[in-house]
């Protein structure tokens, strides 16, 4: 194995996030009933024309310079004739020769460092519809709710040379396309998916070996094992003397293995020539420019600003800056309760433990960041304790308000008076002789319990430090 | 008065002067169907009952003064291939015999916006495709002039029932030719418009980067007209151009001595016929003698037009059709084990002769491996045709040709020989490669009394200069009051 190189390039297909569809006014919002978000012009009918989304091109053009990519000013729309029920033009209008974006890069860190992922090109096309297999045995339905939907196809250089390094690349690609707000990237509903180019050859061998292709993957997961079974499977091939075939092949997440499609037809001529139906798209310096200036601090700079200004650790800057909804609600609640170790422990621990636990994304917590801030600064002020603190955070997952209102309303005001907290560690004394003597006999464990006590006969509400101080002198004095 | 004879401009005159209301109108031009459809076939689906109702309503309404409009109330043919709602819409085919689209053509939003009233969808050749109406699945219209001959194509039946006065004016669509040479063949004025004048939304289409519709009218002034109601930007077309609206009527009727019209040599070699070449000559004579001032030059270019367009047509066609898979609409076959069979029997069952052979001559152009040979040279003579013209229009106001080699042929004669009926296109289908307007009017009959046609082809957005120039001739010649289609039986 180790001898052997791994060579991995992507075609990713993220759907952007436009309010109609690339060439009619239809929608774009996933989940409809079939065939509702559709007009004569997506359905194809005889005599209708394309006319294209300027926000189409205004998005992809963000994406573009997002991931340093030349944008040409003379770009066009390109027939891709093929056959099949989903596509009903029978061509899908995709860019050919003269891609709205060119040469552009990622940077991805590996162990060796950072490295230049090359992208070789960005491009517009339209999605097309969904066939679904009739439940009662008719055959295959057709729904035509997403066609016309709008993507940009991203192609990567065969850069890849591990399944680590596409896992860090898509994260990446992923990460900016939902701070530049493009697309939603949402995995599940295939508004991002690649298809994944996979060929092995000897290290030191300059020439690539014979490439296999997995299409339409969406998830991190498969994606990571796919590109591990390919591989291995690409070296005993070649370990045996045999060769590689060049072939689209499926991925099956059962059994973990890849499948010829044995589509032998699947050497497609696709007869691409320019769209006679659009314009040329050409674009001003000037408009290039506004968008330019209108982009978004990316997760590189924020970063380097975390880690500069916040001295955050590299790993804490590296989650918190991945997501662009994470990173804002990092600074937004950091402007409000001028504690970013606080806002950064929250964000690292409970909040992203809650989110894996619920499956949720960032974009997706309900809470936001002034409530968030307010939190800390009842922690700060000593109001509640940090147990009560992580109550409330439940608590603003189920069910988001004011965290001030959620401590009176469910009476969770830190106890702080100190004739309460002595009363409670009198009552803890008295009743638990044996762990006084434990503390005196030198196990300081006892005080641990003796507090754990008090804190559950005052429902979490006394003040831990006070407790503290309390019960030493308390045992003194005994 | 024989109101099916009037032209559209007397006919608006007669109904502001209330001389003529648009029920007696519409119901003069049923009678003509009546009595002449079956010689001519020139429809596929006339509406007579709903063009009555409409009339008696427009009627009404313009006498309590609800409609003002000018052309509310007269009637018009449409060619097959324009989208009507609730209408069939067939394009003369198998593929789309019960094909009812759910949305109008724009051409058509924006005659209904005139209340004028649709009196049938016209035969045509299947998917535009053909030069004398025979490739039409349902019938073959005949030439008003003679029956055994064809009527041109592909807008044959608009061009036929404008002759045979079953219509007072109507909509065709020219790809390479398919207004001005059914229009030459039957006697009548045929203007295809700069490419981008007029809004393709709606219209089927057969080349995209080709295809232009335009008016069949019995006369100039009638052409300019109609050109007035269908032109403008569309916002559902890209490919049509924003620009300021033209009154089309308002220099039509000038002076027009001093112009300069260019006679190409290459349009009067070979292959033309010596009647419309004689007959062309006295043209050039007749402008002479109005104070034009016409040079002979050369458009050499112009004798690689009819490959260009058979490879560009052919490919953009080939393209364009493939919707017609038998999934959604249209004809599908009944018995299929499988989606490719599926695919291949519903295809080769619902398109003609003609359609299968240019999608396959336009799939094997686009093919990887043959494209820059083929479609990427054309639009490379592409580009040289349109340098040529534009050179040419440094020095010409309009350039005039034979509308067509020779005059409407035999039914039956050529439709056997795809080649000869290519070459029925050779003089109009430079202009289409160019985007350029031009305008085909009648200027002489042949010894069997067949009509011949005249083109005069214009610069860009010139149409005014075209339809000055043509309106200038027929004035001066009045082809319409000496010559009348006598409807001979074989």
């Amino acid at each position: 194995m180790s001898e052997y190189e791994i060579v991995i390039g992507l075609e990713v297909h993220a759907e952007l996030s436009t309010k109609t569809k690339i060439f009619c006014s239809c929608p774009t919002s996933f989940g409809a009933e079939p065939n509702t978000h559709t007009c004569p012009i997506c359905m194809a009918m005889p005599g209708t024309l394309p006319v294209l989304n300027e926000k189409v091109v205004e998005y992809a053009v963000k994406a573009g310079l997002a991931t340093n990519c030349e944008i040409s000013r003379n770009s066009k729309n390109d027939r891709k004739n093929y056959f099949y029920p989903d596509l009903p033009k029978s061509y899908q209008i995709s860019q050919f020769d003269k891609p709205l974006c060119e040469h552009g890069y990622v940077e991805i860190d590996t162990e060796e460092g950072k490295k230049k992922i090359r992208l070789l090109r960005i491009h517009i096309e339209e999605d097309a519809g969904k066939l679904n297999h009739d439940e009662f045995g008719g055959g295959s339905l057709v729904d035509l709710n997403r066609a016309g939907v709008p993507l940009i196809e991203i192609v990567s250089e065969p850069d890849l040379r591990s399944s680590q390094e596409v896992e860090q690349y898509l994260r990446k690609l992923k990460s900016i396309l939902e701070y530049i707000e493009v697309s939603d990237c949402k995995m599940q509903e295939g508004s991002l998916r690649a298809d994944v180019n996979v060929s092995v050859r000897k290290k030191g061998e300059t020439k690539f070996g014979t490439r296999t292709e997995m299409k339409n993957m969406n998830s991190f997961r498969s994606i990571v094992r796919a590109i591990e079974y390919e591989a291995n499977r690409q070296i005993d091939v070649l370990e045996d003397g045999g060769k590689i075939e060049q072939e689209t092949l499926r991925w099956d997440e059962v059994s973990g293995k890849t499948f010829s499609m044995r589509d032998k037809e699947d050497a497609q001529d696709y007869r691409y020539f320019p769209d006679p139906d659009l314009v040329a798209i050409k674009l001003s310096d000037e408009y290039i420019e506004n968008i330019k200036n209108g982009l978004p601090e990316l997760p590189e700079s924020r970063k380097k600003r975390y880690l500069e200004e916040y001295k955050l650790t590299e790993k804490d800057a590296n989650i918190i800056s991945s997501s662009k909804y994470l990173a804002d609600l990092f600074e937004e609640a950091t402007k409000i309760c001028n504690n970013p170790k606080a806002v950064n422990n929250w964000i690292i621990s409970d909040i992203s433990r809650i989110l894996n636990e619920t499956e949720m994304e960032p974009i997706e917590i309900p809470f936001d960041s002034n409530q968030l801030g307010k939190l800390v600064i009842l922690i700060d002020k000593g109001t509640i304790s940090s147990s009560i603190a992580k109550k409330v955070l439940v608590e603003l997952f189920e069910n988001p308000r004011d965290p001030e209102e959620i401590i009176k309303e469910k009476g969770w005001i830190q106890i702080s008076d100190e004739g309460a907290i002595k009363e409670v560690v009198l009552k803890v004394l008295s009743e638990n002789p044996q762990s006084v003597s434990d503390y005196k006999a030198g196990k300081d464990k006892a005080l641990g319990f003796l507090v754990g006590q008090a804190m559950k006969q005052t429902k979490g509400q006394a003040n831990p430090q006070m407790l503290n101080k309390m019960f030493i002198e308390e045992i003194k004095r005994i | 008065m024989n109101i099916t004879q009037l032209t559209v401009h007397e006919l608006i005159e007669k109904l502001q002067n209330k001389e003529l209301t648009s029920t007696e109108i519409t119901q003069s031009y049923i009678e003509q169907i009546k009595a002449k459809e079956n010689d001519v076939k020139a429809f596929v689906t006339t509406l007579e009952e709903q063009a009555i109702g409409q009339a008696k309503e427009i009627d009404e309404k313009r006498e309590k003064g609800e409609i003002t409009g000018k052309y509310a109330g007269i009637p018009i043919g449409i060619k097959d291939n324009m989208c009507t709602k609730g209408i069939k819409t067939t394009c003369s085919s198998h593929m789309l015999e019960n094909f009812i689209a759910p949305y109008n053509a724009t051409v058509v939003e924006k005659l209904n916006k005139e209340n004028i009233i649709d009196l049938g969808k016209l035969n045509m050749d299947e998917f535009a495709m053909g030069g004398s109406t025979e490739y039409s699945y349902f019938k073959k219209t005949a030439n008003p002039w003679n029956l055994s001959k064809v009527p041109g194509g592909s807008s044959g039946g608009s061009a036929a029932a404008v002759a045979a006065n079953m219509v007072p004016w109507a909509l065709g669509s020219d790809t390479g030719g398919s207004i001005r040479q059914p229009s030459s063949f039957c006697g009548v004025v045929g203007l295809k418009p700069t490419y981008g004048l007029v809004s393709r939304y709606g219209l089927v289409a057969f080349a995209s980067s080709l295809d232009q519709i335009g008016p069949i009218t019995k006369d100039v002034e009638d052409a300019a007209i109609l050109l007035n109601i269908i032109a403008g930007h569309d916002e559902k077309d890209t490919t049509s151009v924003n620009q300021e609206k033209k009154d089309y009527t308002k220099n039509l009727k000038q002076d027009i001595k001093g112009k300069k019209i260019g006679i190409p040599k290459e349009f009067f070699g070979e292959g033309i016929n010596e009647e419309v070449k004689a007959s062309l000559e006295k043209a050039i004579k007749t402008y002479q003698s109005l104070g034009a001032e016409i040079e002979e030059f050369s458009l050499d270019i112009a004798q690689y037009s009819l490959a260009t367009y058979y490879i560009i047509g052919c490919a953009e066609a080939s393209s364009n059709l493939g919707r017609f898979d038998g999934i959604r609409y249209g004809y599908r076959a009944k018995e299929f084990s499988s989606l490719k069979e599926l695919y291949k029997k519903s295809r080769s069952e619902g398109f003609g002769a003609e359609v299968k052979r240019r999608i396959i001559l336009g799939t094997y152009v686009l093919s990887s491996g043959y494209y820059d040979a083929y479609y990427k040279k054309a639009q490379q003579v592409r580009t040289l045709v349109m340098q040529e013209f534009e050179k040419g229009f440094k020095k010409y106001d309009v350039i005039l040709t034979p509308t067509s080699p020779t005059v409407a042929f035999d039914i039956g004669s050529k439709s056997n020989n795809p080649l000869e009926m290519y070459l029925s296109d050779i003089c109009t289908v430079s202009v289409n490669i160019a985007g350029l307007p031009g305008i085909s009017i009648p200027c002489g009959v042949d010894k069997q009394g067949m009509p011949i046609g005249m083109q005069l082809i214009g610069n860009k957005f010139e149409e005014e200069k075209i339809l000055n120039i043509a309106y200038a001739f027929e004035k001066e010649t009045k082809f319409r009051e000496n010559y009348q289609p006598q409807f001979i039986q074989k």
